[in-house]
């Protein structure tokens, strides 16, 4: 206690307000995602397109999701692929 | 053609009624006519906050179900006689009205009046969404914490969804002392994260508890710091270019002593 009350003083422990931006910033990753799947879904048919281009997809098993853990959400993409294209270097 | 301006939060208890009054008695002193709208119904709050409530004859249930005339249900204040309030119903539920009958209203309080202000109960159910259909621009008030920074995230993305965009934010109840000392999220911390112009920022303040106590809005008080805040923001509401109010604390004793070692 007393110990945290010096190194306060001093300085060294992380402002409280620090802990409190961090915190939202993830809550919000997530809060905002599950309000609007509408832009999960709008993602999900942009990466199809773009992965099209390059590759045969099976689109009805893409998977698209927010992971949260601790300290990062990370947007995880599972995404089975049927072939590859040969054609793609002629398209570009 | 007047406006309709709601007030809106989320998170209970961050200061909408406060913030509602006081913007009304605000712009009605500076000689608009105004009516103050009391949509948290079942809760009303609004009328005791203005001190009106020994007036209270009908109520907005009474008007939108047609029970009386709108002008039979306006109270007229005790300041100002351009000031009036719109009640809420103590003995009936949120459902008692639907949000056609708040467009209905909205659109016969535009004609007779400069501004309408419309407190909003908390949460995000119909109580919020009769409240915002009629309403032109929209006020979110937040405190500096996190639940109710969340909450306000919340109402921002229901309100755009809702076609009122760009609504302003109110960072309500904001200790500078604690802001200083790195305990309190300061106003760039929490625009940054709400993503949302800022209308204004209001001091923690006693005077609010005295001024709500008397039911006479701190806007009037010319001593209350917070008082102060609202008239700016009142200002603002008008179009006013108005600077933030300081709210610099002056350094305390380990301040100074942390100075004098240069440890900042």
């Amino acid at each position: 206690m007393m110990l945290e009350f010096i190194s306060r003083m001093l300085g060294k422990e992380s402002a409280s307000k620090n802990i409190a931006k961090e915190r939202l910033r993830l809550v919000l990753v997530h809060d905002r995602a599950s309000i609007s799947p509408h832009m999960l879904n709008k993602l999900k048919e942009d990466l199809i397109k773009v992965i099209s281009n390059y590759m045969e997809i099976d689109e009805s098993a893409l998977e698209v999701n927010l992971n949260q853990d601790e300290r990062e959400v990370a947007l995880v993409a599972n995404i089975p692929v049927i072939k590859m294209r040969r054609d793609y270097a002629a398209k570009s | 053609m007047g406006e309709v301006i709601v007030v809106t939060s989320g998170k209970g208890g961050v200061g909408k009624t406060t913030t509602s009054a006081n913007i009304g008695t605000g712009l009605a002193s500076s000689g608009h006519k105004v009516v103050l709208v009391d949509t948290d119904i079942g809760l009303r709050n609004l009328d005791v906050v203005m001190g009106l409530e020994n007036r209270i004859v009908y109520d907005i249930v009474d008007v939108t179900s047609g029970n009386c005339r709108l002008k039979q249900a306006l109270i007229k204040d005790k300041r100002f006689e351009n000031l009036y309030l719109l009640p809420a119903a103590q003995t009936k539920d949120k459902t008692a009205v639907s949000p056609d009958q708040m467009k209905t209203l909205s659109a016969e309080l535009k004609k007779e009046f400069d501004y309408a202000i419309i407190d909003c109960p908390a949460g995000i159910e119909q109580g919020f969404r009769n409240a915002i259909a009629g309403a032109d621009r929209a006020v979110v008030v937040t405190t500096p914490e996190v639940s109710a920074v969340r909450d306000a995230d919340r109402i921002i993305g229901l309100l755009e969804a809702a076609e009122l965009h760009s609504p302003k934010l109110i960072i309500n109840r904001i200790r500078p002392q604690m802001v200083k000392r790195g305990d309190m999220m300061d106003i760039s911390d929490i625009l940054d994260i709400l993503a949302i112009d800022l209308l204004g920022v209001v001091p923690e303040d006693e005077s609010i508890v005295v001024s709500t106590n008397r039911g006479e809005p701190a806007v009037m008080d010319h001593s209350s710091r917070a008082g102060e805040a609202y008239r700016r923001i009142t200002r603002r509401i008008r179009g006013e270019e108005v600077p933030l109010m300081n709210l610099d604390v002056p350094d305390g004793l380990m301040d100074r002593l942390k100075k004098l070692i240069g440890m900042r």
